[in-house]
């Protein structure tokens, strides 16, 4: 047999073999620039008005009356908090319950039955569930509790259904990840399921269910429409639960239609504090999930 | 046409600072089988891994020396390592039936090696099937999934397949390590038939296959080729101890 | 405080546990019968192909579809190939370098952004700076970037799947990278791909925030690209909040959760086909 020297064909073949590898790295870095391109654009718009007001003002001041040239954000960052902590008082609970009844306590029947439940509720629109709470969870608030109706605990409630998808599908993920023998190994010495599930499967997959939670307290955050439907929107600092609120989010969406000039400006320095919580609650997010792949 | 089809010359291979094979000297002749043995993690597919360059895939792996097959050092510069591959077919343990059917598996070797047009797609799938020794079994449902087969056909599958490339080289890789002993007899008998048209390179942890079915038997021991010889030679009177209580199973 | 026996606790924390997951089915189950209780009745062929008239509280909801339609399609031609490129760069071309890091970096924080910034982001860059106005063509392109992230996961954990073995084989019968990718790797991966695409479409018909501060909220029926054109879940919101017309209201929304409905079928259809063919 003759030596095999390179043919034309195999060079060619070599060489589109670069070139693809060049194209793919173009289009992989779409994403980057996306992302680069939004985070200008944003911070570039917002960030002028935050300096010339004053940033202590701007995020500590608790009027909001664009009129006036008053840009105080206090109300709605505790608006944010105070809902999202609502929210998760409500789908923590329900939400781990249901990872662990999926993983631990259920046949394969109901899980077959449950699963798809659980997605579906991820796929329903979010002014869908607005909708309900406005025709049904705020009037009995309001004829339960008394108040507007339109409250902290409206938006909590709501927020809080909408994140059970998030938490459980991660969480569920978690504890299935915990090897077998975590479960054998228990099981052997006496334990019941559920001292199971609370002495070493819960140990065993916390941090991927911290980070289920905190991706949940994301998705609260950036929440919008479902709160403006059922939150009440009156920025001012919510007395009690039933008082209505005013999120960081429904801000922005509530006045951008007619805001020019510095309000408008003012707005993107609200897109401006909730990107920061965002990228805050996504890298912590991040770091708990990368310990969680660390873990034996 | 005989003599040395592939000249292995000091060759060692690096997975980063880990040395799988050492200063390996082997001369393999053309149109016969050889037989590779020895335990676990002494370099065998590494080896075989090695001839067609897959080890390439790995991050991180170098080499030293030199392989000559046919006259073509193939770490050389200007090698063409897709065509180096094509030329040498590998069958690995376990068998991989691509998702398809019996015969796109095949058709996908084929397609590989160039060839275009249903007619000569259907003859070159017939062929190898038949030099496989799978024909009979499947001719007569070629549309339904490889997966289907058994192991021992799959396996035969997988031999059919390389061979619709056009290889020179069998390299095989514990090809029957997970079948029963009638696959086994049967993926062996093909292989007698097939040292005719290839030559066949056997890595086996049986080493009673390889009194079988290898013309010549090199014994391998943690990355160092310890001897080589004639089968006969090997399996009665080996020149180093430690075949010798290798193949008694002194250790392994 | 005297401690529950382990047999009470156990039987204690199952009740819990099975309540609580019962509220959260029923949560469900409610609310969609809820809806289509009402919104059914209002579906028929007039419903669906009939445009909006009076703001909305008389005639159907034709144009609103096909302003969702014609925006899902515009996102999803430039998100898919975006993405599953990207996927396919990450899973097969890199070794997990500082480049992979960065890339994966960009894309999971892509999938945290809320929506309204998308919306923000994009009314600024495509409605005002490019001047394309509230349009399709804003929309679209907004809702690409949002949908990309998605994709990018999706296509990875498929691409990812696909056994190292097949490539091996792949590379040892002489092909290519490139042969071994769109050959071997993409088609075992389809099924993956193709169900994270569906699943994005869904993300995007019911998307409301990133849809209204971009292509806005016109009524009548788009004309091209450059129209305005109101989505079905703005339509919702609309008639919703402003309270025009309840029975119209249910009735997009009960076509809203068909559509959802539908397209989580179609994906259980996609993956238990594919696999029953190849396993």
């Amino acid at each position: 047999m003759a030596p095999q020297a390179k043919s034309g064909g195999g060079n060619r073949l070599e060489r589109n073999d670069r070139l693809v590898r060049l194209a793919l790295l173009v289009v992989a870095f779409s994403a980057v620039s996306v992302l680069l391109v939004i985070t200008v654009f944003i911070v570039g718009q917002g960030t002028p008005i935050m300096f010339r007001y004053g940033l202590k003002s701007f995020l500590t001041g608790s009027a909001w009356y664009p009129s006036e040239k008053l840009f105080g954000l206090w109300p709605m960052i505790v608006g944010s908090l105070a809902v999202t902590a609502g929210a998760l008082v409500i789908g923590v609970p329900l939400g781990l319950s249901c990872a662990i009844v999926l993983t631990e306590f259920s046949s394969k029947r109901v899980r077959g039955f449950i699963k798809p439940i659980v997605e579906l509720l991820a796929g329903i629109p979010s002014v869908v569930y607005g909708f309900m709470g406005v025709i049904i969870l705020v009037p009995f608030i309001r004829e339960t509790f008394g108040g507007p109706g339109l409250s902290v605990l409206a938006a909590s409630v709501i927020l809080g259904i909408m994140i059970l998808p998030t938490i459980i599908s991660i969480s569920v993920d978690s504890l299935q990840a915990v090897p077998p023998s975590y479960r054998e190994g228990s099981i052997a010495l006496g334990a019941t399921r559920w001292q199971t599930v609370k002495m070493v499967l819960f140990p065993a997959a916390r941090s991927g269910i911290i980070a289920s939670i905190i991706l949940g307290m994301g998705r609260a955050v950036g929440e919008t429409m479902a709160t403006i439907m059922v939150a009440g929107n009156a920025a001012e600092v919510p007395r009690s639960l039933l008082a209505p609120v005013r999120t960081l989010t429904s801000n922005i969406a509530l006045e951008m239609s007619y805001a020019t000039g510095e309000h408008r400006e003012a707005l993107f320095a609200t897109g401006v504090v909730l990107f920061v919580i965002i990228m805050v609650l996504n890298t912590i997010a991040n770091a708990t999930s990368a310990k969680r792949r660390k873990q034996p | 046409m005989s003599g040395i089809a592939i000249e292995v010359r000091g060759f060692s291979q690096y997975f980063g600072e880990v040395r799988k094979i050492r200063a390996l000297d082997l001369d393999i002749p053309r149109n016969e089988i050889l037989g590779i043995i020895g335990p676990a993690r002494s370099g065998k597919s590494t080896f075989l891994c090695a001839l067609n360059r897959l080890n390439d895939l790995v991050r991180g792996s170098r080499h030293e020396g030199a392989i000559t097959i046919d006259g073509l050092d193939i770490y050389g510069p200007d090698v063409d390592v897709v065509e180096l591959r094509r030329r040498l077919g590998m069958v690995f343990a376990t068998p991989v039936p691509l998702p398809r059917s019996i015969y796109e598996n095949v058709a996908f070797g084929a397609r590989r090696a160039g060839l275009r047009g249903r007619d000569k797609l259907d003859a070159i799938v017939r062929d190898c099937l038949e030099k496989g020794g799978l024909w009979e079994e499947v001719q007569d449902r070629l549309q339904t999934s490889g997966l289907k087969l058994s192991g021992g056909q799959q396996q035969r599958l997988c031999l059919a397949r390389i061979l619709a490339v056009k290889p020179e080289y069998i390299l095989l890789d514990e090809p029957t390590s997970g079948l029963d002993p009638i696959s086994t007899m049967k993926i062996e008998d093909t292989l007698r038939r097939l040292k005719a048209e290839y030559t066949i390179i056997l890595v086996t942890n049986n080493t009673k296959q390889a009194a079988r079915v290898a013309d010549r038997t090199a014994f391998f021991l943690n990355g160092e080729l310890i001897e080589v010889g004639p089968t006969a030679k090997i399996f009665t009177a080996p020149d180093d101890q430690r075949t010798d209580d290798y193949l008694r199973g002194r250790f392994g | 405080m005297r401690r529950l026996g382990p047999r009470v606790e156990e039987k204690a924390a199952r009740v819990g546990l099975w309540a609580l997951t019962l509220i959260t089915v029923g949560v469900l189950v409610f609310i969609i019968f809820f809806i289509m209780r009402r919104g059914l009745p209002v579906l028929s062929l007039e419903f669906l192909t009939a445009n909006p008239a009076d703001m909305g509280k008389t005639g159907g909801i034709f144009s609103t579809i096909v302003g969702t339609v014609a925006l899902t399609v515009l996102a999803i031609v430039i998100a898919a190939p975006l993405g599953v490129g990207t996927a396919i760069y990450l899973t097969e071309y890199t070794w997990g370098g500082p480049v992979t890091r960065v890339i994966r970096f960009g894309a999971e924080c892509l999938a945290g952004i809320p929506s309204i910034i998308f919306g923000l982001f994009g009314f600024i860059l495509f409605v005002t700076k490019l001047k394309f106005g509230w349009s399709i063509l804003s929309g679209g392109l907004t809702l690409a970037f949002m949908l990309l992230p998605t994709i990018i996961r999706t296509s990875e954990e498929a691409i990812k799947s696909v056994p190292a073995s097949y490539r091996s084989v792949s590379f040892s019968l002489g092909s290519t990278k490139w042969q071994t990718v769109t050959r071997v790797v993409l088609p075992t991966a389809l099924p993956g791909i193709v169900t994270g695409v569906v699943l994005s479409i869904g993300r995007s018909i019911g998307e409301t925030a990133a849809t209204i501060f971009t292509a806005g909220s016109a009524l009548r029926m788009p004309t091209s690209l450059f129209s305005s054109s109101r989505t079905m879940s703005v339509h919702f919101y609309i008639l919703a909040r402003e309270g025009i017309s309840m029975p119209n209201a249910y009735g997009t929304a009960a076509i809203l959760i068909i559509a959802i409905l539908g397209i989580n079928l179609l994906t259980y259809f996609i993956m238990n086909r594919f696999i029953k063919k190849y396993s």
